[in-house]
């Protein structure tokens, strides 16, 4: 029998009880959309995190007291403005150290105020971390050394306090102490869960005398090259570890980070594949059961087929195209599917999903193996029919 | 065309059923030459139907060799068997057994699907086939569209379109009303006239008497075989 006049059979079989296979394909559809959908979901959600970690900016290095363990206490940071200059002389350029001291503040402009993260920072923020100017200007060394209290705004913040006009030059409150807005960031947007537009920017110095402390909460590094990035965290860490012998410091990378995240996610993102992967199973069942039933039912058809020259073989070819176009056809069904879902979630809800070739190939690849799989048995019991016995079944 | 289409020697087909043996056949001698026309007759239960599906190639006997077209049945693999079926015999049943949601002349060309001949052809030829037994005007039409005797003329049509040396009739007027029953049997008489040799089971009489030779079964024997009359 020719491939394309088995196909046809197949095609026949499965119209002639139309509602029963649409049913039987629908546990194949409900499985391959799950996979499709919950793949594509932690795909995107990684690919987001990679982002906004590489948004950063590049040969980041993020330098942290304590130790970067699981379960590891979270350390009180005994790091000063002075080991920000060692770190600079280890480093041997100034612009590419940048140091925060963090603190969650009130804002106030007139009658307008809302709550947004101080970020005590130095003149070369944007130069070590990616970031854009909307409008005025970035603190500069001066406004540092001499501690003027001087703001640069994030695109929310200023949106909360002035709308839509221009905050350049205006006075505003952070925690009580008012402070001459000189600058406005680009929108930026969520990086690591944190809102970055509700930063405010001021000079470090500005914002230890308002907090009362002379301490900061860590230091970023961007290398020179991404080869010596290894290095110089070590250094930096040595440097540190002789200033302060109580405590341990820690450099990371983005790599670095990019690994756990992306390792924890890949787990993730496999059970639920898994879990999917189940009920593409269940219905893989379906398919060998309505398979048994339409075997059984067409047992007179079998015997006339085998009467009239039919092979073995031709029979059960002809069973198993039925269960894999059965499951093939739910498979492209459930990958429309998914790939649907997976966009409706990525368009109206905060959770990104980005589809990919290869867990749509996967799937399909899968649902065409559920139908073989399941469709072996009722075919090789449909070939191996006598046919006395087929033609006698009323 | 020397060979003869079934050489049957002391054939003997046994079943098991639930640990028992029970002897269906139990050594039948029987030759049937090209162009015969045969009936075998006997009641239910007396081999009758076991012979046919033996004549036919569905079934291998337990003992006893049978040789279909010259080739012995026993040696052969399922294989080998449906290609058998396929190129020399034509079945012909009493509930027709057409599949119901094909018309007349997918029907007709079921058994060149197994030839591995294309659509195009097929049609072509069960066309032709569907003339010779006097349905020409119902090509396209599903069984549910034909009556009890133009079902059995598809069937005989789907029987022929391989051009097989012996036609296997099982009771093929047995759901026919006898007016429409005798111009069936008259359209397989054409037939044998053209060289087609055909073996017809029954349980009537009647029917049997209209063949050349008739072979009396009972308990899976052949206990007669007698020339036909011709009255």
């Amino acid at each position: 029998m020719r491939v394309a006049e088995a196909w046809r059979v197949a095609l026949d079989a499965l119209r002639a009880n139309r509602m029963r296979s649409l049913l039987t394909m629908l546990g194949v559809v409900i499985g391959v959309a799950a996979v499709v959908a919950l793949v594509a979901i932690g795909t995107g959600t990684k690919q987001q995190i990679e982002r906004q970690v590489e948004g950063l900016g590049s040969n980041l290095l993020i330098v942290v007291p304590g130790r970067l363990e699981a379960g590891a206490a979270p350390t009180s940071s005994p790091l000063t403005l002075d080991d920000a200059d060692a770190v600079s002389r280890v480093v041997g350029d100034r612009s590419r150290v940048a140091v925060t001291i963090a603190s969650g503040e009130t804002v106030r402009a007139g009658s307008r105020s809302g709550f947004a993260s101080m970020q005590g920072v130095l003149e070369t923020t944007p130069t070590v971390f990616v970031r854009e100017l909307n409008r005025g200007a970035y603190l500069t060394r001066t406004d540092v050394s001499t501690g003027r209290r001087v703001a640069v705004l994030g695109a929310g913040v200023a949106r909360t306090l002035f709308g839509d006009r221009d905050p350049i030059g205006r006075q505003i409150t952070i925690g009580g102490v008012r402070f001459r807005v000189i600058g406005a960031f680009e929108p930026l947007g969520q990086s690591l869960g944190v809102d970055r537009d509700n930063e405010v920017h001021v000079p470090v110095t500005a914002a230890q005398r308002l907090l009362g402390t002379d301490r900061i909460d860590g230091l970023a590094i961007r290398a020179p090259d991404r080869d010596r990035i290894d290095q110089l965290g070590r250094d930096v860490v040595a440097t540190l570890a002789d200033r302060h012998p109580d405590t341990d410091f820690s450099a990371v990378t983005q790599e670095q980070i990019l690994g756990v995240l992306g390792d924890i996610l890949g787990v993730l993102t496999g059970v639920l594949a898994a879990i999917a992967g189940i009920s593409l199973l269940v219905g893989g069942v379906g398919v060998s059961n309505i398979m048994l039933v339409s075997v059984r039912e067409r047992t007179r058809e079998i015997g006339l087929r085998k009467a009239v020259g039919a092979r073995p073989r031709d029979i059960g070819v002809q069973f198993l195209l039925e269960a894999v176009l059965l499951t093939t056809t739910g498979g492209v069904l459930g990958m429309l599917l998914g790939a649907g879902t997976a966009l409706l979630v990525d368009g109206l809800s905060p959770v990104p999903a980005a589809l990919t070739w290869w867990s749509m190939a996967l799937a399909f690849g899968v649902s065409a193996g559920v139908g073989i799989i399941f469709g072996v048995v009722p075919a090789q019991r449909a070939g191996r029919l006598d046919p006395v016995v087929a033609l006698r079944t009323e | 065309m020397t060979t003869p289409a079934i050489v049957a020697t002391g054939v003997t087909r046994v079943y098991q059923l639930d640990g028992f043996s029970v002897p269906a056949l139990r050594g039948v001698s029987l030759t049937v030459e090209p162009g015969d026309y045969l009936a075998i007759v006997g009641t239910s239960g007396s081999g009758k139907s076991t012979l046919m599906h033996l004549l036919g190639g569905l079934d291998r006997p337990t003992g006893g060799t049978l040789l279909i077209g010259g080739r012995d049945v026993a040696g052969l693999t399922p294989n080998e068997l449906a290609e058998l079926r396929n190129s020399t015999i034509g079945f012909v049943f009493q509930s027709f057994h057409l599949l119901a949601r094909t018309t007349a002349q997918d029907n007709v060309g079921l058994p060149l699907v197994y030839r591995g001949i294309g659509r195009r052809e097929r049609r072509a030829r069960a066309t032709a086939m569907l003339d010779r037994v006097g349905l020409a005007h119902r090509v396209t039409h599903r069984p549910n569209q034909l009556s009890g005797g133009e079902q059995q003329r598809v069937a005989i049509a789907r029987a022929l379109v391989t051009g097989p040396s012996l036609l296997l009739a099982d009771e093929p007027t047995g759901n026919l009303d006898s007016a429409t029953g005798r111009s069936i049997l008259t359209l397989l008489e054409s037939l044998n006239a053209e060289g087609v040799a055909i073996v017809l089971v029954t349980h009537d009489r009647e029917v049997a008497a209209r063949a050349d030779r008739q072979i009396l079964m009972k308990d899976g024997l052949i206990v007669e075989s007698v020339p036909g009359t011709a009255d």
